[in-house]
């Protein structure tokens, strides 16, 4: 029957409806979409002020593609927006969910809605949905408008590989703020308060982006052998446990991830041996291969996102729906 | 005999080693308003968070409109209309708003929303204030929006959880006779919960005691009065002009009156507890004795009487 298919299907969309609607209207994303509009534009600009130097550059493999120039060359005054995201998309991953539940469980909402015959996992979702949609427009809505500035500005014709590339950054940006999104959600339905969720979550960012590398470093230095009595496979063993550790933070994976797609030469994202250097041409890869390199980081985040989402399930679907 | 629309059976929730709720049997039938009366914290809210499958029981379970609570919570919420005790809306959006929200929830049709959205509003008498932000709304709207979020759904059930919380006197009065009529127009089933007797008595056809998760009586007004008659009988109190000092004469021959149980006399006033309404009589003995009477009460038995009892028993 159509009348009972709409039934079943419409809560949920309107629940996305209305949560997006809210995101628009509130400040906050207002001031979070400046401050990335802001970044874009600051590192757009240096970009295109360094772009001749790095299309001329003749010993840059990359230097071809004019478009993945734009968004990674940078003359170190600014970092460049892949970057500046991985420092960016944490927080408004957070700020868009540190309050979805624990808000409507302060205000009394809550309990209104979930007595209205809904599914408590269309509600988690919705929110979770809504979210994104906003982040992937966000995000999508900027890259096209820097394609066209572009294309008006320089004339260059675009390589379908660029476009692949740059499209895939782009998922792999809302996959990110995803991750810190649903982490950020599964906080707010463990902490009542909205303040405690927002800074828990803020401190594991800020763990993750400057202090797990420092101890990850302190201990390793203090029970890593001296390198001078070890043999080069050793090196080399070590080497690659030390970047397994610090691929556990996500931001890790992250910056891995956009800067083998945007940056078509690299080969890889851990050492390389002599032997496999050896006969290799300074070339970009195709897509394909580059997919493949960071095709582990790119599951690893969606890994991260699936379990932090499926942890804000667990607690929030048997749980008891009090004000 | 029809099928209770509400059916509890040995309902229990247990938090921890306190026992909230504590095997209730309780069944309402369809267009009944009843009473959940009790004091604070003695489970009325978690009982009817397990009506609506909001919280899972202990043990028992509830069938509301002939669904489980339990295990088919949606189709329970989609003829149940519940208003929690602390109503919360979304500030941000206007009373209107807020409430069409609610309609597209319940997945009403889109076209007809508006309209059905206004005519509730008419009813609940928010209609000139309905196009404020809810921010600016005062506790007794927040009430009727309240009531009007319940109504659009079209609910068989409708459950309030303390509605009369917070409002001034004759806005519970407005309130409530609201909901009276609206359960009579409409053939609607209501539940609420209160620890205001008063409020209660002015438009429950039943109530129920709830006292420490166990529900002590239920019945109406009359027969929970009743059940407090035979048990104390008939009070009558007179007062006199004068104190009585010493033996009270008139005492041995009242006495020997089969009707009266017992005679209290405290200075002016005396307590004659009966079997009988003897009051007449009594008052015609006095004055033909010569007595000057200054007052005459008459014991009835309210709510409040039959609360302080359950509670006497209880304590």
């Amino acid at each position: 029957m159509a009348s009972k298919k709409i039934q079943i299907i419409s809560p949920f969309s309107v629940i996305v409806r209305k949560e997006m609607a809210d995101h628009i209207r509130s400040w906050r994303f207002i001031v979070l979409m400046g401050l990335i509009i802001l970044t874009f534009v600051a590192s757009m600009y240096v970009s295109l002020s360094n772009i001749r130097a790095a299309i001329g550059n003749a010993n840059d493999p990359d230097h071809t593609f004019l478009y993945l120039k734009l968004l990674t060359t940078t003359d170190n005054s600014i970092p460049p927006f892949h970057v500046f995201l991985s420092f960016l998309a944490p927080l408004l991953g957070i700020s868009l969910g540190f309050d979805a539940i624990n808000a409507e469980q302060n205000n009394g909402t809550l309990t209104r809605l979930m007595a209205q015959p809904i599914y408590r996992d269309n509600l988690l979702l919705a929110k979770f949905v809504s979210a994104l949609i906003m982040v992937g427009a966000l995000f999508l809505v900027l890259t096209l408008l820097m394609i066209g500035g572009g294309l008006i500005l320089t004339g260059v014709r675009m390589e379908p590989q660029e476009l692949l590339r740059i499209l895939g950054f782009i998922l792999i940006s809302i996959t990110y703020v995803g991750f810190w999104l649903s982490l950020s959600i599964v906080l707010s339905i463990k902490f009542r308060q909205a303040a405690t969720s927002a800074l828990t979550a803020i401190g594991i960012w800020l763990f993750f982006t400057v202090f797990y590398q420092i101890i990850v470093n302190l201990i390793i230095r203090s029970f890593l052998p001296d390198p001078s009595f070890l043999t080069q496979d050793q090196i080399q063993f070590y080497n690659e446990f030390i970047l397994d550790l610090l691929r556990i933070a996500p931001n890790q994976l992250y910056t891995d991830a956009t800067t083998t797609l945007l940056m078509p030469s690299v080969r890889s994202l851990g050492p390389m041996t002599m032997q496999q250097m050896a006969g290799a041409i300074p070339s970009p890869l195709p897509f394909r291969e580059s997919l493949m390199i960071v095709w582990p980081q790119v599951s690893g985040l969606i890994g991260a996102t699936v379990a932090c989402f499926a942890l804000s399930y667990y607690l929030f679907m048997r749980r008891e729906i009090r004000s | 005999m029809k099928d209770p629309i509400i059916k509890l059976r040995d309902l229990t929730k247990c938090y921890g080693s306190q026992r909230a709720v504590d095997n209730l049997n309780l069944d309402i039938n369809k267009g009944e308003i009843f009473g959940l009366l009790g004091p604070n914290g003695a489970g009325k809210t978690t009982t009817i968070l397990m009506m609506l499958g909001l919280t899972d029981p202990t043990n028992g379970s509830a069938f509301v409109c002939g669904y489980n609570a339990t295990s088919d919570p949606i189709s329970v919420k989609r003829k149940v209309g519940y208003m929690p005790d602390s109503l919360g809306f979304y500030d941000h959006m206007t009373a209107l708003e807020n409430l069409i929200y609610i309609a597209r929830l319940n997945g009403l049709p889109g076209k007809g929303n508006r309209t059905r959205a206004l005519e509730i509003m008419d009813i609940v008498g928010l209609s000139s204030s309905m196009h404020k932000k809810t921010s600016t709304f005062s506790r007794g709207m927040k009430q009727r929006l309240g009531l009007a979020d319940v109504l659009i759904k079209q609910p068989d059930v409708i459950i309030l959880d303390e509605p009369t919380l917070g409002i001034d006197p004759s806005g519970v009065r407005e309130f409530l006779l609201l909901l009276k009529r609206l359960s009579k127009e409409q053939g609607l089933t209501v539940l609420l919960s209160s620890h205001h007797l008063h409020h209660v008595q002015q438009v429950c056809d039943r109530v129920g005691i709830f006292v420490k998760g166990k529900l002590l009586a239920q019945g109406n007004i009359d027969t929970l009065s009743g059940d407090l008659f035979n048990h104390k009988g008939h009070v009558v109190s007179i007062s006199l002009s004068e104190f009585i000092s010493g033996p009270w004469l008139p005492e041995h021959e009242l006495a020997q009156w089969e009707t009266i149980k017992n005679i209290n006399i405290n200075q002016n006033t005396i307590e004659f507890e009966c079997t009988q309404n003897i009051t007449p009589a009594l008052v015609r003995f006095l004055v033909e004795k010569g007595y000057d009477i200054i007052s005459v009460h008459q014991k009835n038995y309210g709510l409040d009487d039959i609360y302080q009892k359950y509670f006497e028993n209880d304590n």
